[in-house]
């Protein structure tokens, strides 16, 4: 610290390339796995397919020991880690308040933005592959032990569609990121429309007759079911695009033109 | 060169920025003065496109902050040390900066170092940092990117002596080599030592500006001698107003130069002459004692 070294000064404005896209998003993605809360929650992602894998094989029956019941045991977990990470992602540049050195390196919040989604299904993608690789090895292991025939119930469409499935729960969690920049809030909005939303349209459709059929258009866990269930085909992929517009697109671009307003402090 | 034109901030009708225009020049530390609460934070944010402005624009050598390519290779900003994730490290912290800005590799130890942060130190989690740690970092964020303009809110708070001296001879060693230095500060004292022009605000309005030895002229000079009364007589026959300071020193509109040639030709012995601070100090005072002190978010 005794001597003061500075760099040579340029006067000319720099001839340089402006930051891409493909460059904010690896260092988003780092950004995801460089702190203790980041690491453990990517951690868990492991975590929750071992344990789902271990669980399936010693408790559930033989007879329900197929690659379908790996499939979603391991599957679930990921649909409640998975938002939570790209919620994070989103909200962490306010409630940490890294934002003041994210959006003056890089001044263009839908860049940032849009990297954080990209970076964020990277991260499903990536999840839902080691997903596989458990299922696939409960699937060798568990039946061998019990010495039940191994069933291969789940198609790579299906293998698709659960991919899609997670990946519209892990947008989810980033549209309400992007909405509300809160992690709590953010938090607390996931849990309600996943949860207690189904609940409620659930009620509405059993003592509204109406209610039945527009209920079908957007309740997004209804429309997500079929993903999961293997069973999507014709007018559920339209409820899918009118549930997740409703519920994924719009909040996002709602959420993106306030997030560019909005003051970073 | 940073141009700050017209800049204005409304915040629940109340105008925190009102019609802000200055320039900080290559080659100079310019001292952005203030109590808390008058505007400085929120103009620094506008300057770097953090917040949008009501009107006015600012321009780092002709161009919009947004329109710069790679911003962290032109403009080195720090904007509040503690706006850090306080789990990572500081090396990490860096890395991120170095990675966004397609910087070599080396500039990371490199920073490190100039900052004066120990190895053990960059390794460890950002939460556990002092401020003046925070300080020093936020720095080497800024400079990782080699720079030639630095926007800094409040540098000096949380460092010890040591480190008020170093950051002090930090940025007038930048501003030596051509670079332009913007710093905000509440502490007329720093300001006054580091900064060679000053802009000072207040309520949203720039009150006073220009090179920090024209400002500290109109103060006038301040001068003592062991025979007050006799320094006092000839001043007076050389057509000079004098006025008696409570602590028993003269202080005069005059130039130094023109008190000291009085009582050198007068043959009494001086025993001070300095510039007066009192007008800068004054106005800063004035400033201060009525303008609300709001938390943090100056």
């Amino acid at each position: 610290m005794s001597t003061i070294t500075v760099d040579p000064i340029h006067q000319e404005p720099l001839d340089v390339r402006s930051v891409s896209l493909s460059r904010v998003v690896e260092v988003e993605l780092r950004k995801m796995f460089d702190t203790r809360a980041g690491f453990w929650l990517m951690a868990s992602i492991l975590i929750a397919a071992l344990i789902s894998t271990i669980a399936t094989i010693a408790f559930a029956p033989e007879s329900d020991l197929t690659f379908y019941t790996f499939a979603k045991a391991i599957g679930f977990p990921m649909t409640v880690i998975l938002p939570i990470i790209a919620i994070l992602a989103i909200t962490g540049e306010w409630s940490q308040r890294t934002g003041l050195t994210t959006f003056t390196l890089v001044p263009h919040r839908t860049r940032v933005i849009l990297a954080k989604v990209i970076a964020s299904v990277i991260v499903g993608v990536a999840s839902m592959l080691i997903a596989l690789v458990f299922g696939v090895a409960g699937n060798v292991i568990g039946p061998a032990i019990t010495g039940t025939d191994r069933v291969w119930d789940v198609s790579i469409v299906h293998f698709l569609d659960i991919v899609l499935g997670s990946l519209i729960s892990l947008l989810l969690g980033t549209a309400l990121g992007i909405l509300f920049r809160s992690t709590p809030v953010a938090l607390v909005a996931y849990f309600v429309i996943s949860l207690m939303v189904p609940t409620l349209f659930g009620l509405l459709s059993a003592n509204r007759p109406g209610f039945e059929d527009a209920q079908r258009w957007v309740d997004l866990n209804y429309a997500q079911s079929f993903l999961f269930d293997g069973t999507v085909a014709g007018v559920q992929w339209a409820r899918l695009a009118v549930a997740t517009t409703l519920w994924l697109i719009l909040p996002a671009l709602l959420g993106l033109r306030l997030a560019i307003r909005s003051d970073v402090k | 060169m940073i141009r700050i034109e017209s800049l204005s901030k409304k915040y629940g009708g109340r105008l925190v920025v009102d019609d802000v225009t200055f320039a900080a020049r290559p080659g100079r530390v310019t001292g952005f003065l203030g109590p808390n609460g008058a505007g400085k934070s929120t103009s620094m944010r506008m300057m770097v496109g953090l917040t949008r402005p009501l009107a006015g624009h600012v321009t780092i050598y002709d161009r919009a902050f947004s329109e710069l390519p790679n911003p962290g290779r032109e403009v080195g900003v720090m904007l509040d040390a503690s706006a850090q994730h306080a789990g990572r490290t500081g090396r990490e912290i860096l890395t991120l900066a170095q990675r966004t800005m397609a910087l070599p590799t080396h500039r990371v130890p490199e920073m490190v170092e100039r900052v004066g942060l120990t190895e053990a130190a960059a390794e460890r989690r950002v939460g556990t940092y002092s401020l003046g740690m925070r300080q020093r970092l936020g720095i080497a964020v800024a400079l990782i990117g080699a720079p030639s303009v630095l926007i800094l809110d409040e540098p000096a708070n949380g460092l010890d002596p040591a480190g008020i001296r170093w950051m002090r001879d930090l940025l007038r060693a930048f501003a030596d080599e051509g670079g332009t230095v913007l710093l905000s500060s509440h502490l007329l004292h720093e300001v006054e030592m580091i900064a060679d022009d000053i802009v000072m605000i207040g309520r949203g309005r720039i009150v006073s500006q220009g090179p920090k030895a024209d400002l500290l002229r109109t103060a006038g000079t301040l001068v003592r001698a062991r025979d007050t009364e006799a320094l006092e007589r000839v001043l007076r026959d050389s057509g000079l107003v004098t006025t008696r300071t409570h602590d028993g020193a003269l202080h005069t509109d005059a130039e130094p130069t023109v008190v000291g040639l009085v009582a050198l030709e007068s043959g009494v012995a001086l025993t001070e002459l300095r510039t007066a601070d009192g007008g800068l100090e004054d106005m800063f005072l004035a400033l201060t004692a009525d303008t609300p002190r709001v938390g943090t978010a100056a």
